[in-house]
């Protein structure tokens, strides 16, 4: 691991204002993918700014009738949460879906919306990737890519986002909440916070230099019934192959987000509306356009029966 | 070294206050247990997060300590295999573990005992797990619940039937009145 030094950030807007005074300084809190990433050398920053002691550890009623998670709430704790259990529980399920239990007792819920790939090219120097050495190329395509995306790639990149908490939080329509080093405050949808690779598969979320993210919140209840359906090559502790997200209302209408078939948690809302025809009609919609290697096309089908037996409870 | 690439943290190890003046920020919480205090049962299997060995009990909840800088640990409460039992008197996991032969080589054993422990509490403290079938409901103790919750803790002599059966046994001690 690279030398870096190491502060103890005291409030957020502290926090936020020295990474940005440090060119390459990053975040700690849970630490668990970053550490992972500096031990192997593909994250070196000269500086961690500590996060653990500035609060945010709270889930509080918003206003509006849903929850206001703070960034800092461990996914074990997000997890167990009686409300959330209760009134979205697909999130609960997609959580307890995701790594192990020591894991989920240091992962926070910014941390998680923030892990990056794990896409085998991307955790080994030796190979060229987009995302980790910008203009380095793409050893994933044409190679070993049974893990990565089928939809949303780009000549750049066919890397997949890893998490399952974001697949849920896409289809609740949580919202991202952040500080600027300024001070200033914004409020990003979820929709919008993770980003396609494009050309630039390096930038992934829309988070600003030294921009914190201070909550997540969820709107108010959706009622219907929650499901997380994650399929793995081993029944615990495995990234998804593909996962589905939905929520289901009495009247067969609801919402869908698939994980591990692209760049972000991927939901087309259009595709939403033919919920009630059943899992062909809706990946008719969700999967246009899907460009697979020959390695992962098996996603395609997948995903439709995935939803089946989702839909089926 | 440079001084600003090193820090000074205190936390506790098993009951006694432990101080590094300048500990080379780099140090994960696991290095700080074996390499500075030379508390070698806290096992380095992947130090990658990815097999359990390293698993330690930091303010009452388990965690990988390898994936955690010791920085991070300012006031913090740490036990570890060697603060549960000692061999004069185990912790009542621990007897189960060689009562029901819960392991073959044993370098695993000691995160596996640590996790075991804490997975007892997280039952008790109604934390659910993808098993649970209810989400709403207090989550019950099961074999189907202990494998689920163990499996962030690899054993690749292929212990796992008799790890079971001793967490199950170790419950029974520790939880009389239960049932399974």
């Amino acid at each position: 691991m690279k030398p870096f030094s190491y502060e103890r950030a005291r409030t957020p807007a502290e926090a936020a204002a020295a990474v940005e005074r440090r060119p390459g300084a990053k975040f700690i809190a849970g630490g668990t993918n970053l550490l992972d990433l500096m031990k192997l050398g593909i994250e070196a920053p000269p500086h961690l700014v500590d996060v653990n002691g500035i609060g945010l550890d709270r889930i509080e009623p918003t206003p509006e009738g849903g929850l206001r998670i703070g960034a800092l709430v461990r996914n074990t704790d997000l997890a167990a949460d009686a409300r959330v259990r209760r009134d979205h529980a697909v999130l609960s399920r997609a959580l307890l879906a995701g790594a192990s239990g020591q894991l989920r007792n240091r992962a926070t819920t910014a941390g998680n919306l923030l892990q990056r790939t794990r896409c085998p090219y991307f955790y080994d120097p030796a190979q060229a990737c987009n995302k980790r050495q910008p203009g380095s190329g793409c050893s994933a395509i044409g190679g070993v890519s049974r893990q990565l995306a089928v939809i949303g790639g780009s000549t750049a990149c066919i890397a997949t986002h890893p998490s399952d908490m974001a697949v849920a939080l896409r289809v609740l329509d949580a919202q991202v909440e952040t500080v600027q080093p300024d001070g200033r405050t914004r409020v990003i949808p979820i929709a919008d916070f993770h980003r396609l690779p494009g050309n630039t598969p390096q930038a992934e979320t829309a988070l600003e230099p030294g921009e914190l993210i201070t909550a997540v919140t969820l709107p108010a209840p959706l009622g219907g019934r929650h499901v997380y359906r994650k399929v793995r090559d081993r029944a615990s502790y495995a990234f998804a192959l593909v996962s589905v997200a939905a929520v289901v209302m009495p009247d067969g209408r609801g919402r869908v987000a698939l994980g591990g078939v692209a760049h972000k948690p991927w939901r087309v809302e259009a595709a939403d509306a033919a919920l009630p025809q059943g899992a062909k009609a809706v990946m008719a919609t969700l999967l246009a356009g899907a460009s697979p290697t020959p390695e992962n096309a098996f996603k395609l089908p997948l995903a439709e029966r995935t939803l089946a037996a989702a839909l089926q409870g | 070294m440079d001084p600003f690439e090193s820090a000074r943290v205190t936390f506790d190890v098993n009951g006694q206050s432990c101080t590094f003046e300048a500990l080379d920020t780099r140090t994960t919480l696991l290095d700080a247990l074996r390499e500075h205090l030379h508390l070698t049962g806290t096992k380095k299997g992947c130090d990658h997060g990815q097999c359990g060995a390293c698993t330690v009990i930091v303010d009452g909840r388990r965690l990988n300590a390898c994936l955690t800088l010791a920085v991070m640990h300012e006031g913090a409460k740490v036990t570890t295999i060697e603060g549960l039992g000692t061999p004069e008197r185990l912790h009542p996991m621990q007897a189960a573990f060689v009562q029901h032969d819960g392991y073959q080589c044993g370098y695993c054993t000691p995160g596996q005992i640590c996790s075991a422990v804490a997975v007892l509490d997280e039952i008790r403290a109604g934390i659910p797990s993808h098993v649970t079938a209810d989400l709403t409901a207090q989550p019950l103790f099961s074999v189907d619940e202990l494998r689920e919750r163990m499996s962030g803790n690899l054993c690749r002599c292929g212990a796992y039937s008799n790890i079971a059966e001793a967490v199950v046994a170790a419950r029974e001690q520790l939880e009389p009145g239960t049932t399974t």
